[in-house]
């Protein structure tokens, strides 16, 4: 029954996260639950960047925006007694569409360069915005009030149960960027990328399609964010920064173009390139950055592609 | 607002202004030339203020310690180049917005290993370094009227160079045409090259220039990268005309809103609104502009070519 509902490799990554779950609880390793939710949540926006990216050629280099968005649903929503996983995820997943459709309505207009760097533009507006909440912590970013509840059960507690449920959500949004893009909204989102004049030709024009691509990938980016804030319990305009959607790139990018269930393995490099450099030495990026320079420079040679043994 | 603060107010607009477009202007043409998107460059332009500040140190001299940083930022251009960027110019943008994003990571901790987080001390000459009175009530530093005067000349040194002579020509021709310019038999990889070290050093004389006035750190590139950006994007990308008006118009937007915005808002929407609405939108209005600009321009103000 599962396999009518998720495709195999969304399938496979549930089971793969599951079992590494189980693992760090049955080793002791209580830190991996955290390592876990960290990447699972960098992997959910990631996939939904990848679709955007890999489906419809719309390179936004303002994704960590929709995330921030969604973070900070979580705060604001705790400050007036909302703390319900289901209110909180809806609100996050809601504004974070929202944003991502009223900003694509303007960055549609433009292509190519243009458009990573209007995207660019309006996730550094939307952090001014967010520093600029004085009520909410301003520069600095405050502290959530209490993680979110189901319905008065304190379920997420341990980062072993928030661990589950961003697993879950994961598969989910895997099978759902699958569906999509298995369907006719996703020939028309490949069709616009490969070749606008020729769909124009067509009498179709791309532009709604863009625009819904746009607001379901910002939802599940704002997903993405509930689940960080309730992980880190801290909210803070930095999420929203532009390394954060640079790194987020790289993520799709280094997992391999096209490919949602790429983008969860670059995110599980990234992160374990993070856990692992980032203890070693505070100069981790400096590692970082000569992976990302070299995984470039080796063209088609993309971590999917180097772990399968096939070059692509 | 008094004459005297619009003025200074409007004065350091400017100035934000030519810096800005001593770093749009490498920005601009790298991409007109070759089509290539670097993100690095905010990088090029704090290793110049780094490398002035070690060759003053060295020299003990500032003009000496100046021509030494700027050959070092000219030849830090050459490097990057040769190592990296070549490889990435036939790229698509997504591939060059990456490998550049690298680059910003490397050498950003490497300036990091060897001079740490905390800002440097930047030299600035003693000659240059008072105020002088403009009219009366307003003094203005000598500093930022140098910086003005400068950028203005290489502006000028610029346009010369890209109207006037036979390189600027191949320039602009390889920016609408590179596919003729190359079967011309122009060899556009090596105009490449040169167009970019040049780029470099102009990016590294901008941060030598903001050096006395800003914190010299490790992040100071990242601050102005995306402004850059702005900046050519608001231009049109590849038009050194359209970075120059865009950069004085961002320059003055950025400074004047930060100066004048609260006051306004206060007159709209109340004092207390203001305080916490006033630094949040100033902060955006360059955004705002932007995305204004490219609602009704999606190519920009001069853009030629659609990129």
């Amino acid at each position: 029954m599962l396999r009518a509902v998720l495709p195999r490799p969304a399938l496979a990554i549930l089971l793969v996260f599951v079992a590494a779950l189980g693992l760090c609880h049955a080793l002791g390793f209580p830190h991996g639950a955290t390592l876990i939710v960290r990447t699972t949540t960098l992997a959910l926006a990631a996939v939904s960047l990848s679709f955007l990216i890999g489906q419809g050629g719309l390179v936004s280099f303002g994704h960590a925006a929709p995330l921030g968005v969604g973070a900070y649903a979580v705060l604001i929503a705790g400050e007036f007694g909302i703390t319900n996983i289901l209110a909180v995820l809806a609100l996050g997943a809601g504004a974070a569409a929202v944003f991502s459709a009223l900003t694509g309505t303007i960055a549609l207009r433009t292509r190519g360069v243009y458009f990573i760097m209007i995207t660019l533009a309006f996730a550094q507006m939307t952090f001014y915005v967010a520093a600029s909440l004085a009520d909410f912590g301003g520069d600095d970013g405050m502290a959530i009030a209490a993680r979110s509840t189901f319905f008065g059960i304190k379920f997420l507690k341990s980062d072993t149960a928030l661990a589950l449920l961003a697993i879950v959500l994961l598969a989910l949004a895997l099978a759902l960027f699958g569906r999509l893009s298995a369907s006719r909204f996703g020939l028309m989102l490949r069709a616009g990328k490969a070749s606008e004049a020729k769909l124009a030709a067509l009498g179709l024009s791309p532009y709604r399609h863009r625009l819904i691509a746009l607001a379901v990938a910002g939802a599940v980016a704002g997903v993405a964010g509930v689940l960080l804030a309730n992980q880190v319990e801290y909210v803070s305009p930095a999420s929203m920064g532009w390394h954060v959607s640079g790194e987020l790139i790289v993520m799709v990018v280094l997992g391999g173009l096209g490919s949602p269930a790429g983008a969860v393995v670059g995110a599980v490099a990234i992160s374990l390139l993070d856990e692992t450099l980032g203890h070693a030495t505070e100069h981790w990026r400096l590692g970082l950055g000569l992976v990302i320079v070299a995984v470039v420079l080796l063209r088609g040679r993309d971590l999917k592609a180097v772990l399968t043994g096939g070059a692509r | 607002m008094t004459t005297a603060l619009f003025v200074s107010q409007l004065l350091n607009g400017l100035q934000l202004g030519v810096i800005l477009f001593l770093v749009a202007a490498g920005l601009t043409l790298v991409f007109g030339v070759m089509d290539f998107i670097n993100l690095a460059h905010g990088v090029q332009y704090m290793l110049g203020a780094y490398l002035v500040a070690v060759g003053v140190r060295l020299t003990g001299h500032f003009a000496a310690g100046l021509a030494l940083g700027l050959l070092g930022a000219l030849v830090m251009g050459f490097v990057l180049e040769i190592l990296v960027f070549r490889y990435l110019t036939r790229r698509d943008h997504l591939e060059q917005v990456l490998g550049t994003f690298g680059v910003i990571l490397i050498v950003t901790e490497l300036v990091r290993i060897a001079f740490g987080d905390a800002p440097i001390a930047f030299p600035m000459p003693q000659a240059l370094s008072g105020s002088v009175a403009l009219f009366p009530g307003l003094n203005y530093p000598v500093w930022r009227l140098v910086i003005l005067g400068v950028g203005g000349g290489v502006a000028l040194l610029l346009w010369y160079l890209v109207n006037r002579t036979r390189l600027g020509m191949l320039v602009r021709a390889g920016s609408t045409h590179p596919q003729t310019v190359s079967a011309l038999g122009v060899n556009i990889d090596r105009l490449f090259l040169v167009v970019f070290a040049f780029g470099a050093m102009l990016a590294g004389l901008a941060g030598a220039m903001a050096g006395p006035l800003i914190s010299v750190e490790p992040t100071m590139g990242d601050k102005i990268l995306i402004i850059a950006f702005v900046v050519i994007v608001i231009g049109g990308i590849g038009s050194i005309k359209g970075a120059f008006i865009a950069a004085l118009l961002v320059g003055l937007v950025d400074t004047l809103g930060r100066s004048m915005a609260p006051d306004l808002l206060k007159l709209m929407i109340g004092k207390s609104a203001a305080a916490t609405a006033g630094p949040a939108l100033s902060s955006m209005l360059v955004y705002l502009l932007m995305a204004l600009i490219l609602c009704l321009r999606p190519n920009g103000l001069y853009g030629g070519r659609s990129a």
